[in-house]
């Protein structure tokens, strides 16, 4: 069970109080999009093994959506931030890039 | 035969008998014995029978590891099956019972399978059962299960009384094991300032350096443990846990402990397990190891022990597991067994030793003693049945073709050497490493389990490292490792003779023919044999995996501890690869078998789950509510008067609400303030219709869609202000749908001005309902409602009777209908004070099932009947609620797609019985032909069903194919037993078409 | 009026290792703005006599208190009786600022949990490492199936704050864990 630190409110806490939100920095396409875009938008995903950017709510806490950088293969958090961004943040790429050189990068 | 010695036993208090039964018989045991040394002390060797072959079985260890030594204990409620004989401590009134035999266990009929072993081999089920398939379940099914299996499940009307609980811990390093090892470590990561739990799974501290005569400077090992446990105990740092294991190592320093914390003292308060949640910084695992039995025909014969344990039965307990002993051995360790026995005045007539050589300190203490040393040899066979009789020895790179020589006795140990217990260590993902001096699988430093930070959590040290001297220098070493501390101050020395290596032996002779490998057990608990793994080799298994499953090698309730590396180096040997090549199988938690009751924690009888109550919970259920789950709410469905049936009182109830007055509790319908200079704009984009032109003061209905265009969910907007809407929710949609808005505000329009605040629960909500709401409203007095001053779909803040509430003029009934809001904690006065006004007029609560009813008489939709997470707005002929102006809201895109925009889409229409009656629930409307898959082809569906009092017949809505163009056409619903059910397809709007009553 | 007002679980009350009871009719007001804004600090000083708590922080004044929800979220307690008009006063001060203020008094249930072993208690149910929490912290979490807010008052007392309709079930979590006997003695 994960251990996962809320951004907002700083609490360290277990899987068990926060609920996840699948695949971070998606586009919204909306009306008039293509029939390309929107399904990329509702189903498809990324599912990497490896470094993946993924929304947790802490839903038992401060009640804020936040962002996860997680490694799937070794469950490491690699990083945490807020949500609001389009995209991860350059220091969290960074950090990533120190931990996983050999990490293709965002997106 | 076994029995107690007159002196020692370290753990046992002669002092303080305790009495218990066995299969109903009475012995008496000692304060401190386990069970299996009392029944040991008693003379009781044979104490189970085998899951298969029905085979006598004695007991082999002295711990956790026990294959055979499986009881029921207690009885009733208390009932438990397949506890070990060997981690139950004996206290007063213990009452434990043999399993697996019929009739009794001395006397086992079942045993005849024992003469046809050939019928049960590896694979026996997957070819035996193939054909004729009705043998399955009337000929093997039945005798298989009268044969095979442990203990018996309790009976299905028993009922736990004990309590059982969970809790969560948290530390820097917790250590698991308390032998010397664990006990060092948690020393010297304590005086690192860290905060430290040890957990030890045994009543004692110390583990078996006591019993192996480990010297710590120089003197016995037990002073330093007395002194170590001393210092930890008054450090206020550390955490100290008896009868406490390790279960299972989780992901990010997760650790479950199962603590067991009145097994032994069943009379007390306490809870009887409370299982740790443990979160560890970093986890050392001590375990130490456990001893392997050795692979020769009738190991399996009660009286043959595994070496230590028979050395921990006499050294801890004073039981000596036979009057003359024959010790068979690979290495060193067990001429200590061989020592001791002689030491304790027991006859030990040979040592047979599969080395060619045994020169070590051990061997030549031995002789010393005057025992008689055999090197190069083995045993060939174990003679006796239900006890040992004897042995036959020969030479052991034979095959066993002829014996060289036979001893008399009465118990045999056996030594294979010792498997490092690694479960912890892999449980998280940590690799094992073959260790090609001490022949066993250890840790790999280098691969360990990684936690949140990528790190490895779990070092291990002492034996279950592979470390059997120094023990203490590697458990300090651990922890300076771990913590990354030099300034530790230095460890005491452990020290030990030294010993020869192990030559490993997996079978005995080496040579053995099948006659003797159909008789050497590797599993004893599932009865899986050399022969059995060496058959599935030739029948193509490579794979251990594979292996295990087909075999059934090590997947009984000990899981393999003892028969999991003999089985392994069997395959290997088979398959013609080393060990390494071939690998282990998974170690998955739990490391012992932990209680259910454990694992429920305290969610059990009322807390079983959270049980939502509204402010007027206690009123309905004081007047007769007839309760439904409503998600975690409960919700009255009825209110049965004396002699009424369900349905009696249903009916009763709607028919009040359309000739008089009633009263609902609509207190559970979610309530969202949804705040800002962007409410209105956030709402247009949450609604599928406009919410921001809606003026202060009024209502709307709205519905709300996922970006699938499916409905999700409806209800009714207020506008309060300006800037301020309250947005109603369905009763199970409510934390849903505010954690909808949530992520929309926080995670895609971050920079509107919106605030949302969950208000569910400030207001006890009532809907007054009726031709005489109105009536009733008026005669408590205070804010007019009347048509002019309240009218359908407005609403308005005032005084009721004295009470601070907002009414507004809205209705699920199709009835003049007001749904009174007021702080929850005036709820219930308010109820009351509109019961007792309203006495006159005929008032009286209806239920969740009438509120159906009433609904469904008018057409209106229920979202999770009329929908099922698949069906758009459209498909409820609710076009006219999805703005054709607004260029996006929430869902939009997804109606726009082709599947959407299907005419053959299933749309809502009223069903009407011919004959009157009710349409069951769910049912298919028939239509022509079959699919490809040979099924009738279906073209609709019921999607709310009952009987209307008010029309006084069957009334239905569903989902048919085109139905709205159908009008008048008849569809044929296929009931239960093939019944067919002739239905018209009309309106769904069955009652007061143009609203004219809720509009008065 | 007050006869009229019930709190969820009116007197309810458990003696184990650790005393349970329910605490009673109390104010508690919503608040959601960005907690930064000094004017904002200004008009809470004003109407309670708190400072702005930090992050997980209580600030307490006699009968009021201010509680940190969420970055940008407070809960004023305040006794029952004052709780609306409390809200529509700082509602006024706040008017043209993007504040949202409710009173959510009726929503909540509170519950004492006293004794020197209250830590002791609340870990079988919340999965939080009470060596952590001093007095005049918060903590939101869970009580094994529901949401919880813990306050911690004194070294001898925690309140736990609930949703209303799981006052019953919070009771008896709480009872539960605090049965005689079962102390599991990891904290004192
Ligand atoms: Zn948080």
């Amino acid at each position: 069970m994960l251990l996962l630190t809320c951004p907002y409110c700083g609490v360290t806490a277990e899987e068990t109080e926060f609920s996840a939100g699948g695949e971070a920095h998606l586009t919204r396409h909306g009306p008039g999009s293509s029939d390309h875009d929107y399904e990329a938008y509702m189903f498809n995903r990324k599912n990497p093994r490896g470094v993946h950017f993924e929304r947790w709510r802490h839903a038992y806490g401060c009640g804020k959506w936040f962002l996860a950088a997680r490694d799937t293969m070794t469950l490491e958090v690699l990083a945490t931030y807020p949500a609001q961004t389009s995209e991860p943040p350059a220091e969290v790429i960074a950090k990533i890039k120190l931990k996983r050189p050999d990490w293709e990068g965002y997106p | 035969m076994s029995h107690r010695l007159p002196n020692g036993g370290r753990l046992i208090r002669r002092g303080k008998p305790q009495s218990f039964t066995f299969n109903g018989k009475r012995m008496t045991g000692y304060a401190g014995d386990t069970l299996a040394a009392s029944l040991l002390a008693n003379g009781q060797t044979l104490v189970g029978r085998s899951f298969k072959y029905h085979r006598p079985r004695g007991i082999v260890a002295s711990g956790v590891e026990e294959p055979n030594a499986l009881v029921g204990l207690g009885r009733g409620d208390r009932y438990e099956p397949n506890q070990r004989a060997t981690t139950t401590e004996v206290f007063d009134g213990l009452v434990a019972e043999s399993q697996n035999h019929w009739p009794s266990l001395d006397l086992d009929l079942l045993s005849v399978n024992n003469l046809l072993p050939q019928f049960l081999t590896a694979g026996f089920y997957y070819k035996t059962f193939l054909q004729p398939r009705a043998f399955w379940k009337h000929v093997y099914e039945p005798i298989i299960r009268r044969s095979a299996g442990l203990g018996k499940a309790p009976d299905d009307k028993a009922r736990d009384p004990d309590r059982y609980e969970q809790i969560y811990a948290f530390c820097d390093v917790l250590i698991i094991g308390g032998g010397i090892a664990g006990l060092q470590a948690a020393l010297s990561a304590a005086q690192s300032g860290a905060r430290v739990a040890l957990w030890e799974q045994t009543a004692h501290w110390g583990g078996r350096a006591p019993v192996d005569g480990v010297q710590i400077d120089g003197k016995p090992a037990q002073n330093w443990i007395k002194t170590t446990v001393e210092a930890l105990e008054k450090m206020n740092n550390v955490h100290l846990r008896l009868r406490m294991m390790g279960a299972g190592v989780h992901d990010h320093g997760y650790v479950l402990g199962y603590e067991r914390i009145t097994d032994h003292a069943p009379a007390t308060q306490a809870p009887r397990h409370r299982l740790w949640r443990m979160r560890a910084g970093h986890i050392i695992t001590a375990t130490g190891a456990i001893e392997r039995p050795l692979s020769f025909a009738g190991n399996d014969v009660p009286g043959v022990m595994l070496a230590a344990a028979m050395r921990d039965y006499l050294v801890n307990y004073a039981v000596a597991a036979g009057n003359s002993v024959v010790v068979v051995t690979n290495n060193d360790d067990a001429y200590r067994t061989a020592i001791a026995l002689r030491k304790a005045g027991l006859g030990v007539p040979a040592v047979i030793d599969a080395r060619a050589e045994a020169n070590g300190a051990l061997p030549q203490e031995a002789r010393a003693l005057g025992l008689r040393v055999l090197t190069g040899r083995g045993v060939r066979k174990v003679k006796g049945g239900k006890r040992v009789k004897g042995v036959e020895i020969c030479r052991i790179d034979s095959a066993g073709t002829a014996h060289s020589e036979v001893f008399d006795c009465d118990a045999i140990a056996m030594s294979g050497g010792w498997s490092p217990v690694v479960h912890l260590w892999s449980h998280c993902g940590g690799k094992l490493t073959w260790d090609t001096n001490g022949h066993f699988f250890r840790p790999d430093p280098n691969r360990p389990p990684t936690g949140a930070d990528g790190a490895g959590f779990v070092t291990v040290c002492g034996a279950a490292n592979g470390v059997m001297s120094a023990v203490l220098a590697d458990a300090h070493a651990a922890v300076v490792t771990a913590l990354g501390r030099q300034d530790l101050p230095m460890p005491a020395q452990d020290q030990l003779p030294e010993e020869d290596p192990l030559e490993p032996v997996w079978i005995m002779p080496r040579r053995a023919e099948y006659p003797l490998r159909a008789k050497m057990w590797l599993d004893y608990q599932n009865d899986v044999k050399v022969s059995d793994v060496q058959l599935a080799a030739r029948e193509g298994y490579q794979s251990v995996e594979h292996t295990k499953r087909y075999t059934t090698l090590g997947m009984a309730t000990d899981q393999g501890k003892l028969s999991n590396i003999n089985g392994l180096a069997v395959l290997s040997d088979a398959l013609g690869q080393p060990i390494p090549a071939t690998g282990t199988t998974t170690f998955r938690p739990p490391y012992t078998p932990i209680s259910l009751g454990a694992i429920a924690g305290e969610a059990r009888g009322a807390v079983f789950q959270p049980l939502r109550r509204s402010p007027l919970h206690d009123w309905h259920a004081a007047n007769g509510a007839d309760w439904e789950p409503v998600g975690q709410w409960r919700r009255p469905f009825t209110y049965k008067r004396p002699g009424e049936s369900r349905d009696q009182a249903v009916n009763r109830e709607v028919r009040n609400a359309r000739e008089a007055v009633s009263l609902l509790d609509a207190s559970t319908l979610g309530k969202i303030l949804v705040s800002g200079p962007d409410a209105g704009r956030f709402l247009d984009m949450l609604y599928t219709n406009m919410m921001s032109t809606l003026k202060p003061g009024k209502c709307r209905y709205g519905l709300m869609c996922n970006e699938n265009g499916f409905l999700m969910d409806d209800g009714v907007v207020a506008r309060i202000d300006e800037q301020s809407f309250l947005v109603h929710t369905t009763s199970g949609g409510a934390d849903h749908v505010h954690g909808w808005m949530e992520d929309w505000l926080q995670c895609e329009w971050w920079d509107w001005k919106v605030h949302t605040v969950n208000l569910t629960e400030q207001f006890a909500q009532i809907a007054v309902v009726g031709p005489k709401a109105r009536l009733l409203l008026e005669r408590l007095g205070g804010m007019d409602v009347s048509a002019d001053a309240l009218p359908f779909m407005d609403w308005r803040a005032g005084q009721l009777g004295g009470f601070d509430v907002r009414a507004f003029r809205i209705s699920f009934s199709g009835e003049l209908s007001y749904e009174i809001a007021v702080p929850a904690s005036q709820g219930a006065a308010l109820w009351e004070r509109l019961m007792t006004a309203g006495a006159d007029l005929g008032i009286m609560p209806y239920g969740t099932e009438a509120l159906h009813i009433l609904r469904a008489e008018k057409g209106f939709i229920m979202i999770g009947d009329e929908t099922d997470g698949t069906v758009i707005p459209q498909d409820l002929g609710l076009n006219w609620a999805i703005s054709k102006k607004k260029t996006d809201f929430l869902g939009k895109r997804g109606m726009e797609r082709e599947a959407m925009v299907n005419p053959d889409r299933w749309k809502l229409v009223g069903l009407e019985t011919l004959d009157g009656s009710v349409l069951p629930h769910g049912a298919l409307a028939l239509g022509k032909g079959k699919n490809a898959n040979g099924q009738a082809v279906t073209e609709g569906r019921v999607t709310s069903t009952y009987f209307s009092a008010t029309l006084g017949r069957g009334i239905a809505m569903g989902l048919v194919a085109q139905g709205p163009e159908r009008m008048g056409e008849e569809l044929i619903f296929a009931g239960p037993q093939d019944k067919r059910i002739k239905t018209r397809i009309v309106d769904p709007v069955l009652y007061d078409k143009e609203g004219a009553r809720q509009n008065v | 009026m007050s006869e009229i007002m019930r709190s969820a679980l009116p007197g309810a009350e458990f003696t184990g290792f650790v005393q349970v009871s329910e605490a009673g009719l109390q104010g508690m007001i919503t608040l959601r703005a960005d907690l930064a804004a000094p004017q904002l600090a200004t008009a809470l000083k004003s109407a309670t006599g708190c400072a702005m708590p930090k992050t997980r922080k209580i600030t307490r004044d006699g009968a009021h208190s201010l509680v940190w929800m969420s970055p940008d979220e407070l809960m004023i307690l305040c006794p029952h009786a004052e709780a609306p008009a409390l809200t529509d006063r700082l509602s006024r001060e706040m008017a043209g600022a993007f504040v949202t203020l409710a009173n959510v008094s009726d929503a909540r249930a509170m519950f004492r949990v006293t004794g020197a072993m209250w830590r002791d208690a609340l870990a079988k149910l919340c999965p939080v490492d009470f060596a952590s929490l001093q007095t005049g912290d918060i903590r939101r979490t869970r009580a094994a199936q529901v949401a919880a807010a813990i306050l911690v008052t004194d070294a001898q007392e925690a309140q736990i704050i609930c949703f209303r309709s799981v006052a019953g079930y919070m009771f008896d979590l709480l009872s539960i864990a605090a049965a005689p006997g079962a102390e599991p003695a990891l904290y004192v």
